[in-house]
């Protein structure tokens, strides 16, 4: 249920590093190629190293790049603490998809906080959600790199957007370090084969 | 070709510099107005100067000589940067330009990477500089050459204020036309106009109030003001640069029918605002941070008598703190017009969600300098620190401040002055020392401070996304400079103590900071270890380490340096190091147990 401003709103969370802005710019320009208007807002500086991280894109939308609390079509979450984190922005009859490879934040490996079992997080979202739940990272890691878990994110959200699939792979060719392109091709046709 | 490409709002404000022509192009890093000289650095065909400067005031003042001569020059900087050059800011309004100056000022509402959330619209107002406060990233850009002929016009700098969700949105760009106008440089005297003694000062003062009128005339009917009436409604919204775009989708998920006036251009649209009193009896003013907007409104509606009633901050519909967003509008037009809001219920997860703050990166010198630091001086010592990545150690207990670019050692020195017993020492990067830290190290030598000072020497400025500085012997556009010697630096400016070590040795660390805490008077320690992402993009490899789970007793030393590689497993109930270790040897030296070794290939 997008809001009357935007065709489809789409929210990535992750942590710093991850490659949330490569996700959502390889989505975005797609979008842009097809003609779409597209607003998007990332996070940077200080709040990235290492830190919680959330992307908005909106395609189809020429207002403000911040998509209004229940108002996301999808989250994407490149990590499962990261998806209950940001989970007020997706709409009630929402997707999840989201990556199950835990990233520990230096408050758990010190100690000072529990992480939730991953099951529990997954169990949580499908109390109110529909949960597309893999390890991304595993399968990137079949696929030649564990770095393109991004791709394979990417891959498995291209069943919902409102863009050619042959669109999102032409970008993942072009903005993919040159010699990587076999392994995130193969990681986006991964992804993209787990949603049925 | 196409002309629509998908950008980064400051890379759309570095090509609509380009569309404009600017020709000398100075800036201090800050997020997040970064990306912009950083762009102009990248191109591999400039046909302008850029530069980093080494600060706000200084950039200004390269920017403001380029447009004495003619040619059209841009500064940019952060909002907290303007503080800093606030003093050329206030006499250059007096003294003008000859070829268009733009000063852009990136604000970050809701401090997403900054010391306060101020509004550069203030800074306007106090300078009578135009201001142009674009709605989004296309608007930034088109704004761009716009500004550049309207200083031609009328001779004075104009601000530039693009917020956080601009600078770092993204969307597609229409990109424009590249002028042929580049003037060439050529001062002519006229010691009047460029010599602001006070006898000159007085009449340009006037002179500045004397072209307001027809600043305000000119962008009253630029495009970025735009009224639109709605003749069937008694309100109206007033929204100005990006929270228009908020206002505007609220406005449509409400179905609201109101007149509507979009504010992208200061002095504020006397005309237009009055023309929207003629049609309503209630007006909503939202915008971002201050009341800049609304207070004018408030004023012009006493002016002319109206009875229209001005509603915004002033009632807590718009709040004063932090970013707008469409909800937050649509909650303010829903309580300042009764119109029943739809507030989606969003339910405290169940589950208890661990925090995850920025951290110190895998492998960061800074933590193995603060270890050795806590080490020799002790919890109960006081650590002055500043802006930069290293602020991130407040959670390894050795930033005990943090109040402005270069405000470390000189608060050390307030606190050594007031009679602290503790010892003192303080930290401050390479770039934030090369900004304003030199003018502190220089009163700590005269004044006779007895604190260390701490200079974490990563070789780059790596906050604000590794931007070159003098200490690197790189300019902005990577051709090779003179690199500058810290070291002497320090000397020069009085230090008697003045050492350099490699943090990664931790030994030798420890010895150079108690030799230092023992010496009387300001001692100088420079802590010089490439950042860890620099160094690995420039192709170090170090080998990583592992525990040796047979002789890790599970004492947490390791863990507790809050390094991201190390982790407590709380099953084997030992130490781990994950695939992010980068092999800086931290771990392994503190450990007493000899349990972290490097990996064995």
């Amino acid at each position: 249920m997008s809001s009357k401003a935007s065709e489809f709103d789409l929210v990535i969370s992750g942590v710093g590093g991850q490659g949330t802005i490569l996700a959502s710019d390889i989505i975005g320009r797609s979008a842009v190629l097809e003609g779409k208007g597209v607003r998007a807002a990332e996070t940077h500086g200080m709040a990235q190293r290492g830190g919680s991280v959330v992307n908005h894109v909106r395609i189809g939308c020429e207002l403000g790049s911040m998509i209004p609390l229940k108002g996301a079509d999808c989250l994407l979450a490149l990590e499962p603490v990261e998806a209950l984190r940001y989970i007020e922005f997706l709409a009630d009859d929402g997707v999840i998809i989201m990556n199950t490879e835990s990233v520990y934040p230096v408050t758990v490996t010190t100690g000072k906080a529990p992480y939730p079992s991953v099951d529990s997080i997954v169990e949580k979202l499908k109390e109110t959600h529909r949960v597309i739940a893999f390890n991304a990272t595993e399968m990137a890691a079949k696929a030649g790199s564990r770095q393109a878990m991004n791709v394979v994110l990417v891959g498995a959200v291209s069943n919902f957007l409102p863009v050619k699939t042959e669109t999102l792979l032409e970008r993942v060719k072009e903005m993919v370090p040159p010699k990587t392109i076999d392994t995130n091709v193969k990681a986006f046709e991964t992804g993209r084969s787990m949603v049925e | 070709m196409s002309t629509r490409e998908y950008m980064l709002g400051n890379v759309a404000i570095a090509r609509g510099i380009v569309e404009g022509g600017g020709k000398v192009i100075s800036g201090y890093p800050g997020t997040p107005s970064s990306e912009i000289v950083d762009t102009l650095s990248a191109m591999k065909e400039r046909d302008f100067y850029v530069e980093w400067s080494v600060n706000e005031k200084v950039a200004m003042e390269v920017a403001a000589g380029a447009a004495m001569t003619g040619v059209r020059s841009v500064v940019t900087m952060k909002h907290v940067g303007l503080n800093v050059a606030a003093d050329p800011l206030m006499t250059l309004a007096y003294m003008g330009v000859k070829g268009g100056m733009i000063i852009i000022v990136a604000d970050d509402p809701a401090c997403h990477s900054s010391q306060n959330e101020q509004d550069t619209r203030k800074y306007s107002e106090f300078s009578l500089m135009p201001c142009l406060d674009p709605s989004t990233p296309q608007e930034a850009k088109d704004m761009i050459p716009y500004a550049f002929e309207l200083s031609e016009k009328f001779e004075i700098p104009v601000i530039f204020r693009p917020t956080t969700r601009i600078s770092h949105g993204k969307s597609e760009i229409e990109l424009g036309a590249i002028t042929d106008h580049k003037a060439e440089a050529k001062f002519e005297k006229d010691t009047s106009r460029w010599v602001m003694v006070p006898a000159n000062a007085v009449i340009r003062h006037p002179h500045l109030l004397g072209i307001q009128e027809g600043i305000m005339e000119e962008l009253e009917n630029s495009p970025w003001n735009e009224l639109t009436i709605n003749e069937n409604s008694k309100i109206g919204v007033i929204a100005s640069g990006l929270a228009s775009v908020y206002a505007k989708e609220a406005m449509e998920n409400l179905g609201l029918e109101a007149s509507f006036l979009k504010i992208g251009a200061y002095p504020v649209p006397e005309g237009l605002i009055k023309k929207m009193y003629e049609q309503c009896d209630t007006v909503l003013v939202i915008e971002e941070l201050e009341p800049i907007v609304e207070d004018r409104c408030k004023v012009i509606a006493k002016d002319i008598e109206s009875p229209v009633k001005i509603l915004g901050k002033t009632g807590g519909y718009v709040p004063r703190i932090s970013e707008l967003n469409t909800d937050k509008c649509t909650k303010a037009i829903g309580d300042a017009f009764g119109i029943e809001v739809d507030v989606p219920e969003i339910a405290e997860p169940e589950l208890e969600l661990p925090p995850r703050p920025p951290a110190l990166c895998a492998g960061c010198s800074h933590r193995a300098t603060y270890h050795a630091m806590l080490k020799v001086f002790g919890k109960r010592a006081v650590f002055p620190s500043d802006i930069g990545c290293y602020t991130l150690g407040v959670q390894n207990g050795t930033v005990d401040t943090t109040l402005c670019m270069g405000g470390s050692i000189t608060v050390a020195s307030g606190i050594y002055d007031a009679g602290e017993k503790q010892p003192i020492c303080c930290s401050i990067g390479d770039s934030t020392f090369f900004h304003t830290g030199i003018n502190g190290l220089l009163n700590a030598v005269y004044n006779k401070s007895n604190i260390t000072i701490t200079i974490l020497d990563n070789r780059i400025t790596a906050m604000t996304g590794h931007q070159p500085n003098p200490g690197m012997g790189l300019t902005s556009t990577g051709e090779p400079t003179k690199e500058i010697d810290m070291e002497l630096l320090c000397r020069g400016l009085g230090a008697e103590f003045v050492e350099t070590v490699d943090p990664y040795d931790v030994k030798a660390t420890e010895e150079v900071f108690k030799r230092a805490k023992d010496f009387e008077g300001p001692a100088v320690v420079i802590t010089r270890q490439a950042c860890v992402i620099h160094a690995r993009r420039a192709g170090v490899r170090r080998i990583p380490f592992q525990v040796d789970t047979e002789k890790c007793i599970g004492c947490r030393m390791c863990v507790n340096l809050g390094c991201p590689a190390i982790e407590f497993d709380k099953e084997t109930k030992k130490a781990h190091i994950n695939a992010m270790c980068t092999g800086c040897g931290l771990c392994s030296a503190t450990c007493k147990f000899d349990a972290i070794v490097e990996v064995q290939k």
